[in-house]
């Protein structure tokens, strides 16, 4: 069985997928993730999930180009330019 | 040599001799996740060997190095059970496990102890030695009822009662729940330096034996 193994890096920090661990059960699959990724004490914790538990998400469309939707979708450098040189002032 | 160094030394040769032998597997362990578990494992009693020779070392005047790899074979302290050479995997866990558990006695004592420099070290070994336990007793318990790991566990556990000083072996057999301690026998005493000890002596010691007195 594969499990996926997140890790936290510091105590309030985000969890980041770390790797993975191949184990016949959750209890082999906690026991060989602290070696693999909490020896070096690189991890203050870990979540160790089996990835049939994962639910995956893939499709994401745009099919319209509706790229307001985005953050770099509106351009703002630009605009900000004209508008300091119609107010005549200069970008500080 | 006081009663302490060389309580010292019988410990910390236990933890080296055993973290050689299971070094042994790395590359050939069962599984990968295993071999990185099981090599991570060796390393840490290595280092439990190093913090408690460097406590030696202070009191006998020399340095780590020097009472890990250059003593004559003979003066070697640890029990039978940590020289036997590698075995099959069943008798791997077999040992392992019985070891974990004859040191979680041996460390809870030494946590107890009036000396609080060996106190405090037990007390930090103990931090990892916990890891080390679940991973041994969660082997031991899929194993459990194999006949090959029933065998391997019948035929070490003399040694593993020898790791222990003579009272502290009772709690061994309730802590294992294996037959009692009159299972002990006189060759599995601490102090026997076997032929599986002798060889593993000349491949350790091989690269500082030869540049003798050298700094690396």
């Amino acid at each position: 069985m594969i499990f996926e193994v997140f890790r936290q890096e510091k105590k309030g920090a985000a969890f980041a997928h770390a790797g993975s661990v191949e184990a016949p059960n959750a209890e082999f699959a906690k026991a060989f993730a602290h070696e693999q990724y909490g020896r070096r004490q690189e991890s203050v914790a870990l979540w160790v999930v089996p990835r049939d538990a994962i639910c995956e998400v893939h499709e994401f469309y745009d099919e319209l180009g509706k790229t307001y939707h985005r953050v770099d979708g509106y351009s703002l450098k630009a605009k900000l330019k004209e508008a300091r040189e119609r107010a005549g002032t200069e970008a500080s | 040599m006081s009663e302490r160094a060389q309580k010292l030394l019988d410990y910390a040769d236990d933890e080296l001799i055993l973290g050689w032998r299971d070094s042994e597997w790395t590359g050939i362990a069962p599984s990968l996740e295993e071999d990185v578990a099981f090599s991570s494992i060796a390393q840490n009693e290595i280092g439990h060997a190093r913090a408690l020779y460097e406590l030696a070392a202070r009191e006998l005047d020399t340095d780590a190095d020097a009472l890990a790899f250059d003593r004559s074979p003979d003066e070697y302290r640890c029990a039978p059970l940590v020289q036997q050479r590698r075995m099959d995997w069943a008798h791997t866990i077999a040992r392992h496990w019985l070891y974990e558990c004859a040191d979680e006695i041996r460390l809870a004592a030494l946590k107890e102890s009036d000396d609080e420099e060996l106190a405090g070290l037990a007390a930090k070994m103990d931090r990892e030695e916990t890891y080390h336990r679940l991973h041994a007793q969660m082997w031991a318990d899929r194993l459990r009822g194999n006949e090959r790991f029933e065998e391997a566990v019948r035929e070490l556990w003399p040694y593993a009662l020898a790791v222990l000083d003579e009272p502290l072996r009772p709690r061994l057999a309730e802590r294992t729940g294996l037959s009692d301690v009159s299972g002990f026998q006189p060759q599995t005493q601490r102090g026997t330096v076997t032929d599986d000890l002798r060889r593993l002596w000349e491949e350790m010691t091989m690269v500082r034996r030869s540049v003798a007195g050298a700094t690396w």
